[in-house]
């Protein structure tokens, strides 16, 4: 039996395949770029500094996002009202906005001359101030807290309709209900989308040097860029990088310590109408919950909306162009991630009964791309393919790639729990029937996947349409993709267009996140 | 359907063979990004230069002029670049410590520069002054030094760059340096309480100025004309401080790697040349080396005696900038 559970899916190799590939482009682009490095190096009082910050920060910003984003996920679950998924999708909007973009969408709101500012000083009061350690927090829970909350509702989707039913019929409500329907799928999602977030604070840069407010708030990746662009000092970049590396390879240890999978058996596939939460208390505290989370998200996105149309009609006539070149790069990074975080995923579920270190290991490989910094994979790629190629040639491919890498372990996070399930639930049946290969994975396996798919393909997409990435490192003048476009207009004075190309960007990104999404979600039988 | 996304998607990245223009022969410039955009001089230049040299220029565009330094040095000597346009003098000792630059073997005379120009490998194409640019419908009291700025309320902000990884945050820290010596950390401990925050790159912080968020930002001298030229709004002002100015000066080198020699040499005489030089003004928002046949458009006028010009020898910027960013470093980290 345990021999012929290993054949279902593609090939087991494929996935061992993407595992080295990963491992290639975040470890073996650092080896790279350090062995290129002359002479010895050393840590001085400046970096431990930005490694005490980088993890103080990340871990409040962290708790913050997670915390936040239980009660929301829960509320935006078990509540059904007219708008609903509309909501879910624009909450999503700071997760893909370019960062610059989303900066002065949060302080149109939360900085000194923003909204909250102008009615204080209309009251009576100083101005906000947001910058230092609130600053970078409340950005990163901006960008985060989305992020979470759609991990949670994918995970309580994936709760059969039945259970609730069952508890309903029941009468297990409250504490009860929490803690034999809820608390398995936390206890699955929420250590992952923890350390998620966490690592995401970690490699954080300009968000965390414009609303820290100074060097006080200089992060790890900060150093590394410092180290190639100040000092090009390629050997301390490279330690800098690995200390990045081993603090994120600790956290991640951790919640792989603290991850359980749930155990729920199958049902039959529907939406799950709940039943908990029902009475006068419960409805207005998710009421709350949402209307408040809701504006906290919203605002600033509505003002980056706002700004972007005055903006649309200065836009120059090249913007088509980088559109076209960005969306490419965005769908063929999106399927490539999720070919890679099929593949893994499928490896780690057929690893985990027998070989469960195999297992943590290849889960482990496919997050190492998120505690990479950019500027290290960038410069390592670079100097493999310099003395062979020219790398502007390869410019929008070494995107995609790139981005592939970087999305993947929010593919991976989305995927996993969905194929884990569909294995387990499904695995031996297919086994039993015969169904092994592509076949057993296309009847067995996708059907079950495939919101779960559609959502990491959409992620994936998004991801890469905002992404300044390794594009700067490759780019040649005349094919810039939309973020370096806008990124050039803002150089040249243009706030204006810049301001209407980051609203294109931002709808193109939800537009693609949302096909693809909408594309998991429908006929679930094709 | 996602086999024929994905072959359409790779034609389109990786088109048959570079599109080559005739067999032209090929000078690579490597610049910054805003020099290429289509509202930076690139355009315009390529275009003109095209026209005398009968041959194909083809930019490589690249961050700021630290990225330009930093990728020489990873390319080292098998770089394609012919000629580097966009360092700044802060860079061009640790660019002619790579070895790559050649000599420019001209006799350079008559630049309208604040300075006598002496280097021998680069050459100047344009200048500008830092300096702290306001809005003068908000700000009447306005601060006319560092020591003036240190003085103003605690509620008066001001955005600066990080030095780290933006060359206007760069000079600011020599600016403060050249002006004020030993006394630098004395000077940043009373403007730390004023600085808001500090941006990436200038792009952020005159962003965050325009939204309205502080006071002033670091910026050049000639900033409010863009918006007097390309925005008919005079409300923007730059502070003029009794310290001086910092200047920059903006160099192109050609590289002794280089395999159009010729063609190089002759793009940096038509660097300084009129057709290059009229562009400047409206293209980059600097000062041409050269004043152009045309005059200098409004909202140029220098507002800095050349006698207030700041700026360190390159040796001496090298030199200084590990120690002055430890100053900073130390004087805003508290």
């Amino acid at each position: 039996m345990a021999a012929r559970a290993q054949q279902i899916g593609p090939s087991g190799f494929a996935g061992f395949g993407v595992a080295l590939l990963l491992a290639a482009l975040s470890l073996g682009t650092l080896a790279v770029v350090g062995l290129n490095a002359e002479g010895l190096f050393s840590l001085g009082p400046a970096d431990w500094a930005a490694l005490r910050f980088t993890v103080s920060q990340a871990v409040v910003s962290a708790i913050l996002s997670v915390g936040l984003a239980i009660p929301l996920a829960r509320a935006l679950a078990r509540r059904r009202f007219v708008g609903r998924r509309l909501l879910v999708l624009l909450l999503g909007a700071p997760f893909i906005l370019p960062v610059v973009v989303a900066i002065l969408g949060l302080l149109a709101v939360y900085g000194r001359s923003g909204i909250l500012s102008d009615v204080l000083v209309g009251i009576g009061y100083r101005p906000l101030e947001i910058y230092g350690f609130d600053g970078v927090v409340l950005a990163h829970v901006f960008f985060n807290l989305p992020l979470v909350t759609r991990l949670l509702l994918q995970g309580w989707q994936a709760v059969p309709a039945e259970q609730f039913r069952l508890a309903a019929q029941l009468g297990i409500d409250g504490h009860n209900f929490t803690r034999h329907l809820e608390w398995p799928i936390l206890r699955a999602v929420l250590p992952g989308a923890f350390v998620t977030v966490f690592l995401l604070c970690v490699t954080s840069f300009a968000v965390a040097l414009t609303l820290g407010g100074g060097p006080r708030a200089t992060t790890l990746e900060l150093a590394i860029y410092q180290a190639f662009r100040f000092d090009f000092d390629l050997g301390r970049a490279a330690l800098l990088a690995v200390m990045q590396f081993a603090l994120c390879a600790v956290a991640a240890v951790l919640a792989w310590k603290t991850g359980r999978t749930s155990e729920f058996s199958p049902g039959i596939e529907r939406l799950a109408e709940r039943w908990d939460g029902r009475s006068w208390f419960a409805s207005i505290g998710d009421g709350i919950m949402i209307v408040m989370v809701a504006l906290f998200l919203l605002v600033p996105t509505v003002m980056v909306i706002v700004n972007g149309l005055h903006g649309l009609a200065t836009l120059p006539a090249s913007i088509i162009p980088a559109a076209m070149r960005s969306i490419l790069v965005a769908l063929g990074s999106a399927l490539l991630t999720l070919w890679l975080a099929v593949m893994l995923a499928l490896a780690i579920a057929r690893q985990e009964p027998q070989n469960p270190r195999v297992s943590g290991l290849l889960e482990g490989v496919g997050y190492l791309s998120i505690a990479a910094s950019p500027m290290v994979i960038g410069t390592g790629l670079f100097l493999l393919l310099f003395p062979h190629i020219d790398p502007a040639r390869l410019a929008l491919p070494i995107t995609a790639l790139v981005n592939a890498a970087m999305s993947l372990p929010f593919a991976l996070r989305a995927l996993l729990p969905a194929v884990r399930q569909a294995r387990q639930d499904y695995g031996a049946l297919a086994d039993s029937l015969g169904m092994t290969g592509l076949s057993g994975f296309r009847l067995a396996i996708w059907p079950r996947i495939r919101p779960a798919a559609g959502f990491a393909t959409g992620l994936a997409a998004a991801l890469s349409m905002g992404d300044l990435g390794v594009i700067a490192l490759f780019a040649d003048a005349d094919g810039p993709t939309l973020p370096l476009l806008m990124y050039r207009l803002m150089g040249a004075y243009q706030m204006q267009a810049a301001a209407g190309a980051g609203l294109l960007l931002l709808v193109l990104s939800l537009g693609l996140f949302w096909v693809f999404d909408r594309e998991g979600r429908h006929d679930a039988g094709a | 359907m996602f086999r024929n996304a994905l072959l359409g998607a790779a034609l389109i990245f990786f088109p048959g063979g570079a599109a080559g223009a005739e067999d032209l022969p090929v000078l690579n410039v490597y610049t910054y990004d805003s020099f290429v955009s289509e509202w930076g001089p690139g355009p315009r230049v390529e275009q003109a230069f095209e026209a005398q040299c009968k041959c194909d220029l083809q930019f490589t565009a690249l961050g700021d002029g630290a990225a330009l330094l930093a990728r020489i040095q990873l390319e080292g000597e098998r770089t394609k670049a012919d000629v580097v346009l966009g360092l700044d003098t802060n860079l061009t000792a640790r660019a002619a410590e790579t070895g790559l630059f050649a000599s420019h073997d001209r006799v350079v005379a008559g630049l309208d520069l604040p300075i006598e120009w002496t280097d021998t490998r680069f050459l100047p194409f344009d200048w500008g002054y830092f300096a702290f640019v306001y809005d003068r419908t908000k700000l009447s009291d306005v601060p006319r030094s560092f020591t003036e700025l240190a003085a103003m309320p605690e509620d008066f902000k001001i955005i600066i760059e990080d030095p780290r990884s933006s060359t206007p945050g760069l000079g600011l820290l020599m600016w403060v340096k050249a002006a004020y010596g030993d006394r630098a950390p004395e000077i940043w401990a009373g403007l730390a309480p004023h600085i808001l925050t500090v941006t990436k790159g200038w792009s952020e912080a005159y962003g965050l100025f325009l939204k309205g968020e502080a006071d002033m930002v670091l910026s050049y001298t000639t900033s409010p004309a863009y918006h007097i030229i390309a925005e008919q709004d005079d409300s923007k002002a730059a502070a003029i401080f009794d310290e001086g100015h910092y200047l920059q000066i903006e160099v192109a080198g050609r590289l002794v790697t280089s395999k159009q020699p010729k063609l190089a040499a002759e793009f940096l005489d038509f660097m300084l040349s009129d057709a290059f030089q009229s562009i400047i003004p409206t293209g980059n928002w600097m000062y041409p080396v050269l004043t152009p046949k045309s005059g200098l458009p409004e909202g140029f006028e220098n507002p800095v005696p050349a006698e207030k010009a700041l700026l360190m020898s390159p040796k001496q910027a090298v030199d200084m900038r590990k120690d002055a960013l430890d100053e900073w470093l130390h004087a805003l980290s508290k």
